[in-house]
């Protein structure tokens, strides 16, 4: 059982003490309604440590299926840990520490008998910095297949069919061996969009996908973000609360010192949210 | 306001600015001092190599088979001392590369820090041990173990001498080649590890390629590293310029050649004596188009990211 230290000045958030059992609501839940019927998702009391600093306390919150869910918040404020603990990218970071339950379909992914890497292939990325390989556009595509062992049959089929749903394929059909490295920055992002559908994960996780961006390629993201939700789960960081409120269903709310204050439907959280500190983040008050 | 004026105008320093003028010649003169050197042997080479193509035809010198210019019957073949740099060269290449480049995968991108700490220095300690003494290891240890496993091997051989030249030349492969993989962008590993790569797959197929250029300008420098290499050699691999295909034979290289006439008494001006700066020029041009080979697949193969 994890219990959070003392220390925690978030009114909205109490200390984390209750059980954790299943769908019951515990005592660190934010507020708002964190549960939902169609949780692909769930964190339950997830704590993470970077050495001795507690980056995330007590997360409580769940994540439906096929639908966008934001998660907005001011700088340092766990939102990006948040979303790394999901497919367990924190294990990379030798300092990082993680208790907790984190469950996909029910199992909890810091269970022993895990495979990071299985995870990590019913679970896709997109980072904030475009990072394609130094490769073709074509290889790009096709890596997350070849190392999932799903490069049998047409895999060109298969990387233009993710190009096409990265709305990028148009843009790069005549050109697909060449870099993927001499692409605009816009492209590069749609292009790792593509590179992380290829392999057909069940969630894609967005690591502020579009801050490194011109508004022009920003909106064709955004664009491409609410499409994918008709197939995929969507998890998305982002510190542009017009970009929540335009594309996401739900919205989390993580405040300074990674506590989620707040998870409701994102009419609600930017309409009416229940916490005053959330009114005042989202007015543009302070963050 | 006129005291700012002066205080920045040439006219208000000009005590520091001869003395930078002053130490800008120094810097410039200690530089000039390994250009200069470069030049002096280059010119020391060619002059003593006119001397020597005075008396033997290139023709001769490029394609005979059959080196000996201080015991009759003179010829004047160089292939068997460049077969035996060559024989070295394969074979320390075939033991450093590999075992190189998996130190540096290893450094790179699977040793916790804590072990990466005692790893590195203790390369780099290898680094600096004197070829002398490797030459003694060679003798005293390789070759006796090779002589256990082929009892008819001589005590000059040539695959005690690659060996020892092999293992001289791992810390160069994996320092350098650590140094280009570490400074592939994590971004780069995330990517891979974020579709679900294995941490092998993601050294093989996502770090090596990346940081390609480094590694292959380390396998050249390391390659040009054992062509140059002498001491180690002329103890480990005897004295007899043949061409062989039996790495348990002795054989001689163009280095360990220049060693035995260097402190041999034949006389300064005979052919056996100028043909010192012959195979030095041969080993000199060698070792440079390497070096020039090095750099160019460096920027060639460069990779450029964000």
């Amino acid at each position: 059982m994890t219990t959070n230290g003392g220390g925690s000045r978030t009114v909205s958030t109490p200390e984390s003490s209750g059980s954790r059992s299943d769908a019951t609501m515990t005592d660190n839940a934010p507020l708002g309604s964190p549960r939902v019927d169609d949780a692909v998702i769930e964190s339950r009391g997830l704590d993470v440590f970077y050495g001795d600093d507690q980056a995330l306390h007590g997360i409580d919150m769940d994540i439906p299926e096929r639908k966008v869910t934001a998660l907005i918040g001011p700088s340092g404020c766990g939102k990006s840990t948040f979303l790394r603990s999901i497919n367990r990218m924190n294990d990379l970071i030798d300092i990082a520490r993680v208790e907790g339950d984190l469950r996909f379909h029910g199992k909890n992914v810091y269970d022993d008998d895990v495979d990071p890497v299985a995870l990590r292939r019913k679970i896709g990325m997109v980072f904030q910095k475009p990072n394609p390989f130094p490769k073709s556009i074509r290889d790009n595509v096709a890596y997350g297949l070849r190392v999932q062992g799903k490069d049998d049959g047409d895999v060109d089929a298969k990387v233009r069919t993710a190009l096409e749903r990265a709305a990028l394929l148009d843009e790069v059909e005549d050109q697909l061996d060449s870099s993927g490295l001499d692409l605009s920055g816009g492209q590069q992002q749609r292009l790792c969009i593509a590179r992380a559908i290829a392999p057909d994960p069940e969630v894609i996780l967005m690591d502020e996908p579009a801050s490194a961006l011109d508004p022009v390629a920003t909106s064709k993201i955004e664009d491409l973000v609410e499409e994918l939700s008709e197939e995929y789960t969507v998890v998305i960081v982002t510190h542009n609360m017009q970009q929540a409120a335009r594309i996401s269903d739900k919205t989390a709310v993580f405040l300074t010192g990674g506590h989620l204050v707040e998870f409701d439907d994102t009419n609600k959280i930017f309409e009416n949210p229940e916490s005053d500190r959330v009114e005042d983040y989202i007015t543009g008050k302070f963050g | 306001m006129s005291q700012a004026d002066t205080t920045i105008t040439t006219g208000g320093s000009s005590i520091d600015d001869r003395k930078n003028g002053f130490i800008k010649y120094v810097f410039f003169s200690c530089a000039l001092v390994t250009v200069l050197t470069t030049l002096g042997i280059i010119l020391v080479l060619i002059q003593g190599s006119i001397e020597f193509f005075q008396h033997v035809s290139i023709v001769e010198y490029l394609t005979g088979t059959n080196w000996s210019p201080v015991i009759q019957p003179y010829s004047y073949g160089v292939l068997p001392l460049v077969w035996g740099t060559l024989i070295i060269t394969v074979g320390s290449a075939l033991i450093a590369i590999p075992v190189g480049t998996a130190t540096a995968i290893y450094l790179s991108e699977y040793a916790e820090p804590r072990v990466r700490k005692v790893i590195k220095p203790t390369l780099e300690i290898l680094a600096g041990i004197p070829t002398i003494v490797y030459g003694f290891f060679a003798l005293s240890f390789i070759t006796p173990v090779i002589q256990f496993v082929f009892p008819q091997t001589g005590t000059f051989n040539a695959a005690s001498g690659a060996i020892v030249v092999g293992i001289m030349i791992i810390p160069m492969v994996s320092s350098l080649s650590e140094d280009a993989m570490s400074s592939v962008p994590d971004e780069l590993r995330n990517a891979a590890y974020g579709l679900g790569a294995t941490k092998f797959e993601v050294s093989t197929n996502v770090v090596v390629p990346a940081s390609l250029s480094g590694v292959v300008a380390s396998y050249i420098l390391a390659l040009s590293r054992a062509i140059g290499e002498t001491m180690a050699v002329t103890l480990a691999v005897g004295m007899t310029p043949q061409i062989t295909a039996n790495p348990l034979d002795s054989i001689q290289t163009m280095t360990a050649y220049m060693v035995q006439i260097g402190i041999s008494d034949v006389s300064v001006d005979s052919i056996g004596y100028q043909s010192l700066f012959a195979v030095g020029l041969t080993l000199f041009i060698l070792t440079l188009a390497m070096n020039m080979i090095s750099l160019w697949v460096k920027s060639r193969y460069r990779e450029e990211y964000q």
